[in-house]
């Protein structure tokens, strides 16, 4: 498996309500291993994945949104939301996780994994992927 | 063509595992290859041979397997959301202290490493759920 392929990993679904999103995190961790080209799209309700402070006691379902600032660690550091997704839904950048990760060729320079894209955009970054993987 | 299928949805619940064999079937029958096919979230539930629906109905689980002996076909199953959802072959069930275990034997269990492999080794990979 010498070849490197882009693969995108694409989440259109709120985090709760179905099981979509931490099965979607799951295999993005698994994949990690796999020493491709990988990124993440969050956009329609999958953008609430990436929400600050979620707190889910009142309907006892794990709250596995820590592991979201988990993924620079694992060099999953190319994370897309879709512009237009929040702002249908009265989100800005400041009510997500701030994802980071660590920069290697820039002296391990703290940065942001988070890419801020508009719709046309993102179908320009789809196109160009090998794999889509989608949830 | 090397064809890879990821499966998300489960069967009769959702038309996903129908189109998927459709689509395998088709692909097959074309002299595609395909490379694997791959059952996760509640596509797992295909691979249960315990599942007995009516018999003028199709049998899902049955027309995979039947498929896959001809072809050859490589069935994996996601560990992981199989067992949250209660699929297990015999080693694993007697690890988890279980007294049944109800993998059809066309099927095999296995990671989401598979997955990822087949993501990179087929040339396209079809993702069938909502």
């Amino acid at each position: 498996m010498s070849e490197i392929k882009k693969f995108m990993y694409v989440n259109r679904k709120a985090p709760y309500g179905t099981v979509y999103a931490l099965e979607s995190l799951e295999v993005v961790l698994i994949g990690a291993a796999f020493d491709q080209n990988v990124s993440l799209a969050f956009l329609d309700d999958g953008v609430f994945q990436l929400l600050k402070g979620q707190d889910t006691k009142g309907i006892g379902m794990k709250n596995f949104s820590p592991t979201y600032s988990a993924l620079g660690d694992y060099d999953v550091t190319q994370i897309y939301v879709e512009r237009e997704s929040l702002e249908e839904r009265g989100l800005t950048l400041d009510d997500l996780l701030p994802l980071k990760y660590e920069d290697e060729d820039d002296d391990w320079a703290e940065k942001d994994s988070i890419r801020l894209v508009n719709r046309e955009e993102l179908a320009g970054l789809m196109e160009d992927q090998d794999v889509m993987l989608n949830f | 063509m090397k064809f890879a299928i990821q499966i998300n949805e489960g069967p009769y619940q959702h038309q996903a595992v129908d189109s998927a064999y459709q689509f395998a079937k088709a692909a097959l029958d074309k002299g595609h290859e395909i490379f694997r096919v791959f059952f996760y979230h509640d596509g797992v539930n295909t691979a249960t041979r315990l599942a007995v629906p009516p018999q003028d109905d199709r049998n899902l689980t049955k027309l995979w397997a039947d498929l896959a002996e001809q072809h050859n076909l490589d069935m994996v199953v996601c560990v992981a959301a199989a067992q949250r959802r209660g699929v297990a072959d015999e080693d694993e069930m007697k690890r988890n202290g279980k007294d049944a275990h109800n993998i059809h034997p066309a099927f095999r269990i296995s990671g989401l490493g598979q997955l990822v492999e087949a993501g990179v080794a087929a040339d396209r990979l079809m993702v069938f759920g909502d």
